[in-house]
């Protein structure tokens, strides 16, 4: 409950702890990725992978720990706006990536 | 538990509507930076699709350390955790150490800021500059918007530092502060995609 309590100023608080466990696991999140591109042992779509799941978790961290981002119901408003600007982030970019590289595939660039 | 506690607190002092209005002020500016998020999904969409088009020139390969970039990416995670620090420091009425932390957290940022600036100039230097290739265009429009928000995020943490000092930790102030701190963590969440997508992707 203290991790993410609301104080009188209506901002969301973190505690020492929560601050030092997303910074830890930033650290991590950010050495793996770049330890799997720039050591090259695994295969290259090993390596894509884990580069993926890796910035989409450190993502999550930062979210949680940082931004102290849950389901309490204060910050049901704030995650319900991020959902949305996600799904018109997948349209954005999916969208584009599929119309261009569909458009290269029928010009038979 | 401890939310109704403060809500009753803040019935009892009469402050209700004080602690509405900021925490209004804090939604809103998350209403803001999701609407940056989908600026930053155009240029990231923009990079997906003229990130491979070197027109000849110089790849990611050539031009990217890592390096030199993953030094570059621990002066701002570590300036998040500072700013974190600093957070802390304000719920608990030390301003001394409040503005301690932000001083480190700008130097900290502007360490990035110095790296990136010196990064590009070595770019432009050597003829990379944007407009060698689409690639280089979508490189400087995706690295350097993120670049200036992190500048703004400076100019503001200097002027929070200056508030802090003259008005000392009032409702405004701290409000502010936690809007600022939404700001800079979002950053960072920005440069994971950046470092993931364009550096990381860059090279392999």
């Amino acid at each position: 409950m203290n991790q993410a309590h609301i104080d009188s100023t209506g901002a969301s608080r973190g505690s020492l702890k929560s601050y030092a466990t997303g910074f830890i696991l930033s650290i991590v999140l950010t050495i793996i990725p770049f330890a799997l591109v720039m050591t090259g042992a695994l295969s290259r779509s090993d390596v894509l992978f884990g580069i993926f799941a890796a910035a989409a978790v450190q993502i999550a961290v930062h979210l949680h720990y940082f931004l102290h981002l849950d389901t309490s119901s204060a910050m049901r408003w704030n995650v319900l706006a991020l959902v949305f600007a996600l799904l018109i982030m997948i349209l954005f970019v999916g969208g584009t990536i599929w119309i261009m590289y569909h458009l290269k595939y029928r010009m038979m660039l | 538990m401890t939310t109704d506690a403060s809500t009753i607190d803040s019935v009892n002092s009469g402050e209700v509507e004080r602690s509405d209005t900021v925490a209004n002020q804090a939604f809103g500016f998350w209403l803001y930076l999701m609407t940056d998020l989908v600026l930053f999904a155009s240029i990231f969409a923009t990079y997906a699709v003229v990130g491979r088009n070197y027109a000849g020139g110089p790849t990611g390969k050539d031009l990217f350390d890592l390096r030199y970039l993953f030094v570059e990416t621990m002066f701002l995670l570590f300036s998040s955790a500072t700013f974190g620090l600093a957070v802390l420091a304000m719920h608990n009425d030390r301003k001394g150490l409040v503005l301690t932390w932000l001083v480190v957290t700008f130097l900290l940022g502007f360490g990035f800021i110095a790296m990136e600036i010196n990064e590009f100039y070595h770019l432009i230097l050597d003829g990379n500059g944007p407009q060698r290739s689409a690639f280089l265009s979508a490189f400087f429009t995706l690295v350097g918007t993120h670049g200036a928000h992190v500048t703004f995020g400076l100019i503001w943490i200097a002027v929070m530092m200056g508030q802090i000092d003259t008005k000392g930790l009032t409702t405004p102030v701290r409000s502010r502060l936690m809007r600022l701190g939404m700001f800079w963590h979002f950053l960072d969440i920005v440069w994971v995609g950046v470092f993931t997508i364009v550096y990381l992707l860059g090279v392999l």
